[in-house]
């Protein structure tokens, strides 16, 4: 190749590459910078309502100076206020409900999918993925006719004669943990497919030639080697889960405090940007315990099928 | 893994599914009744409809909606496809790390950090919020979608017929226009695709970046969905579902058609 046609290339390469990655780090990276200096910021009665931590005209000495006397104010506003402590906690546990309900359900009905025809087994996952792409917002804004008391769960139930006033469900924590779990079933049915479906069936067959009753063999065989796509359904879930605004908000109530809605409650309601911003920065750390313990794990597997 | 349904697969497959659909059912059911109620059915009925098309504030903020997801899909749509290719074909470069991180993280971030960072960003940058706000953010988050769907599909490709071309004197670009682009053209489909749906779907994000002006269809829908289930809403839900649902059979009908093209 001549060094021309390298040189093109090479340029080439740079603008297919650098493209996407300057609108990244211009439009996804950098703005945690923000977030950060603004949950550093204090709160103001001005347009925007803040006033900087840190401002281009100090030049690098005075934010030097500041970086002494910065504020954690917010931070410490968070664990003050029981308020903000239970959201978070609420949001783990409810996340942690949701993720837990989701393989128990998910998991029998991607093993069906994985052993059903093979003729039939890309219109299940064709079922399986097309809810995720009609509106999250609709799917949990129809649970509010099913869900409320003058609703058609609880006129069913009242017709059969199970309950004899309607269940208050809606506006309470099992309408979200119901919600989380509906929305987001197609991400858990996926990667389990995923996993169960690439099993090879002989394995099950050689544990019941050497004696091994079908429950056992499952147990033995087939679940431990569908446990990558079970930590992956459960990562893709948890983490959205944890941040959730729109299922607390619709079907929650005021009573069901998750930090997602904590957050934009925060921002659009109290117009107190540098709590929210804190509440977000934290929010992320959460995250990102989670985010390396599977990438952990990933490398690891992969290493050991390498 | 093939051996015969049993009767708890059979059971667990359709209540699984009917778990999945009856609530988007049941939403289209009541977008054609007569009767406010949802527990009362009045016949049927296209009143809502007409309802619906006679509220302004509503079709604006379709219109909003559409001009958003076009532009934002078809960027997104460029811009994850070029990460998509440098991602698996490159092979090691500087910053290799930092863009898989940046494709695949916005995937699992929640949106409300999402759109929180992009808000304070837009306001630092002292940018007036309104529809290239929202189209931005919206190109941002769904480009690293658009990135995956080609990435799956570059990844399984036969490199030689790219070899090939080369050897034949022609240069990288005239390979990717002439060779890859057209083998890969289903997965950048799919992906403007999904992209377009994700921007028509989105509220979180637009709700922080949107301005006086461009408020979106999901941003309207959900500040009347807040009052309670409205028979109007369940129209727009419906007539959104129905052009989603038509989208995806034409989509799944011309990768079929381009499957059996490349067989042929």
């Amino acid at each position: 190749m001549s060094g021309g046609a390298g040189a093109g290339r090479s340029g080439g390469r740079l603008l297919v590459a650098g493209l996407p990655f300057a609108w990244l780090l211009v439009f996804f990276l950098a703005p945690f910078a923000i977030v950060l200096r603004m949950s550093l910021s204090e709160r103001a009665t001005s347009r925007p309502p803040y006033r900087p931590a840190f401002s281009w005209e100090e030049g690098p000495a005075g934010w030097w100076e500041k970086l002494g006397q910065l504020g954690f104010d917010n931070f410490a506003g968070l664990l003050d206020e029981p308020l903000y402590l239970d959201a978070f906690v609420t949001s783990i546990r409810i996340a942690a409900t949701a993720t837990v309900l989701l393989v128990l359900i998910g998991y029998p009905v991607a093993y069906a999918m994985a052993r059903a025809p093979a003729r039939i087994r890309p219109v299940l996952v064709m079922l399986a993925v097309l809810p995720f792409w009609t509106s999250f917002l609709i799917r949990v804004y129809a649970w509010v006719g099913i869900l409320k008391p003058e609703g058609l769960l609880n006129a069913a139930l009242m017709a059969l004669g199970i309950v004899d006033e309607p269940l208050q469900i809606l506006d309470t924590e099992i309408a979200v943990q119901i919600g989380l779990v509906y929305s987001y079933l197609p991400f858990m049915l996926l990667p389990l497919y995923a996993a169960l479906e690439r099993q090879d069936a002989t394995l099950i067959e050689a544990a019941q030639d050497l004696g091994a009753p079908p429950w056992k063999a499952f147990w033995l065989v087939t679940v431990p080697l569908s446990l990558p796509g079970v930590l992956a359904g459960c990562f893709l879930v948890f983490i959205p889960a944890l941040g959730e605004f729109v299922v607390p908000d619709l079907l929650g109530g005021s009573e069901t405090l998750m930090i997602g809605r904590t957050l934009w409650t925060e921002f659009f309601n109290n117009r107190d940007w540098p709590l929210a911003s804190a509440v977000a920065v934290v929010l992320l750390v959460i995250i990102v315990g989670p985010v390396l313990a599977y990438r952990h794990l990933e490398m690891r597997r992969l290493e050991a099928a390498r | 893994m093939n051996r015969g349904l049993s009767r708890f697969n059979v059971v667990s497959l359709t209540l699984g599914f009917a778990f999945l659909y009856l609530p988007i059912v049941l939403l289209v059911g009541w977008s054609f009744n007569a009767s406010k109620l949802v527990t009362v059915w009045g016949g049927f009925s296209t009143r809502w409809y007409g309802e619906l098309f006679r509220n302004q504030a509503m079709l604006d903020a379709a219109w909003v909606t559409l001009r958003v997801g076009l532009v934002s899909a078809t960027v997104a749509t460029v811009m994850g496809t070029l990460a998509a290719i440098a991602l698996v074909r490159f092979g090691r470069f500087a910053g290799r790390m930092m863009l898989t991180g940046m494709v695949y993280a916005p995937l699992v971030m929640p949106e409300v950090i999402t759109g929180l960072s992009l808000l304070l960003l837009f306001v630092a940058l002292d940018l007036d919020r309104g529809f290239w706000t929202v189209t931005i953010a919206h190109i941002t988050f769904t480009s690293c979608f658009v990135a995956v769907v080609v990435q799956s599909r570059l990844v399984t490709f036969d490199r030689s017929l790219e070899e090939a071309a080369m050897d034949l004197g022609a240069t990288p670009l005239r390979t990717f226009l002439l060779v890859t682009l057209p083998l890969i053209a289903p997965a950048v489909a799919a992906g403007w695709m999904l992209a377009f749906t994700l921007s028509l779907d989105d509220l979180v994000i637009a709700s922080f970046t949107s301005g006086p002006g461009a408020t979106t269809l999901p941003m309207r829908i959900y500040s009347q969905a807040r009052l309670g289930v409205s028979p109007e809403i369940n129209a727009a839900c419906t007539i959104l579902i129905g052009l989603v649902t038509l989208g995806i059979i034409v989509a799944s009908l011309v990768t079929k058609r381009a499957g059996m093209l490349g067989k042929g």
